[in-house]
């Protein structure tokens, strides 16, 4: 999975051709890494479809925070630019995950 | 067919890995099932510090790291599935998950209890928001900025005093006029210069166009309602059991904690539960560990006179 920054974000997620699937996790945030294991094991299903993305929040409090993410897990897919839909804390398991991917394949 | 497990533990909080640590090092066939993260929520708080023996590092992460670690070192099986159905009227019972279907002699059920919702206007809308009931989750994202955190328990005033290594200000709303906390804690969170505390009051409604601003707060003395700017609201209004798996199937109280006699033993012969899911007076993660070494001896006895 593409590690996203403040530098990488807009070229990587906003202007991307594919659909974009943001995990923003933290490196204090136990939920977070128990659940990493299943993105990437999606990202090897969808990967040709969709694009795989992770952004440390720890790193980049001031980006998440500006995509209106204030807690975590949130698994969020992006469009044409804009975030268009996305899964937070509980909502933010492995099938919810995917039932939202096949949207966007 | 599989091999039948003597003891299938299901849950893997400290209650689940004390169980599977006991029956695996007794030589009993052991599989831990966990459907999320491993350490329950012990592994959610960064302050662990009442729990014998963890005075260096005392984190909930690395504690329960070393408890699966010490359980697996013994033998004991850790999958990460989900049990979807359990079959447990037999004298094997059966347990089903979203990826396999397993036998056991006996069952084991720690799975738990999970952080209670408030249940005000705005609480469902604004999570992950800046409405957040784990701390080290979201701790980061305040930095610098205001929070309240509701509740008035060893978690709300523990997590507070954490939250002030980020936030600039922490402010407690309690519904009552003093906290139940352990006593150091109080001391501790009162002789912090970045606590404040609304006593008497509740949040009654939580305000912000897609991102927490405001709660609102209702005085239950003089019925006095406020408006508190927030940037972040953390619930610790209590907890509730993890126990719709076995609804019905075992005997359980009016809130649906598991009831249990001191061997934990359950309603049904070679079922047993352990930890925060279960009726007891103090839900601490050496009560939990406690729970899972008995229920795991219980469980081995079962076996010797049953099978």
């Amino acid at each position: 999975m593409l590690e996203i920054n403040a530098e990488n974000f807009e070229a990587e997620v906003l202007q991307s051709d594919k659909p974009v699937l943001l995990d923003f996790w933290g490196t204090k945030c136990e939920p977070c890494k128990a659940l990493m294991p299943a993105v990437e094991k999606l990202a090897e299903k969808y990967g040709d479809k969709i694009k795989f993305c992770k952004l440390n929040t720890a790193e980049n409090r001031r980006l998440a925070i500006s995509q209106k993410v204030l807690g975590l897990p949130t698994i969020a897919m992006y469009k044409d630019g804009a975030k268009v839909e996305e899964l937070t804390q509980d909502k933010a398991t492995p099938d919810n995950i995917e039932e939202m991917l096949k949207r966007y394949v | 067919m599989q091999d039948i497990y003597d003891i299938i533990v299901i849950g893997g909080g400290p209650a689940g890995l004390s169980a599977g640590l006991y029956g695996a090092r007794s030589r009993a066939k052991t599989l831990i099932l966990e459907k999320g993260k491993w350490g329950g929520q012990a592994a959610t708080t960064e302050e662990l510090e009442n729990y014998p023996g963890s005075i260096e590092q005392p984190t909930g992460p690395e504690i329960t790291a070393r408890m699966k670690r010490q359980a697996e070192e013994f033998g004991a099986e850790t999958r990460a599935e989900t049990v979807t159905k359990l079959e447990l009227g037999g004298k094997i019972k059966k347990v089903i998950t979203e990826s396999a279907e397993y036998q056991a002699k006996t069952v084991i059920i720690a799975t738990g209890a999970k952080p209670r919702l408030l249940g005000c206007p705005g609480e469902l809308e604004l999570r992950g928001k800046g409405v957040s009931y784990c701390a080290t989750c979201d701790a980061d994202f305040f930095t610098d900025l205001r929070v309240v955190v509701v509740g008035g328990g060893d978690s709300a005033i523990q997590e507070a005093i954490y939250l002030t290594k980020f936030a600039e200000k922490v402010t407690v709303i309690h519904r009552r006029d003093e906290l139940r906390a352990a006593k150091s804690i109080q001391e501790r969170a009162f002789a912090n210069p970045k606590i404040d505390f609304i006593w008497d009051s509740v949040v009654i409604e939580i305000k912000g166009d897609g991102i927490v601003e405001s709660v609102v707060v209702k005085n239950v003395k003089t019925n006095e309602v406020k408006e508190v700017q927030t940037d972040g609201v953390f619930m610790f209004v209590g907890y509730d059991p993890v126990s719709d798996l076995v609804k019905g199937l075992v005997d359980m109280d009016e809130k649906g904690y598991i009831i249990t006699d001191e061997n934990m033993s359950t309603s049904i012969e070679g079922v047993f539960a352990a930890g925060d899911v279960r009726v007891k007076s103090l839900r601490q993660v050496v009560t939990a560990a406690s729970d899972g070494a008995i229920a795991a001896v219980r469980a081995e006895h079962y076996i010797s006179e049953n099978f």
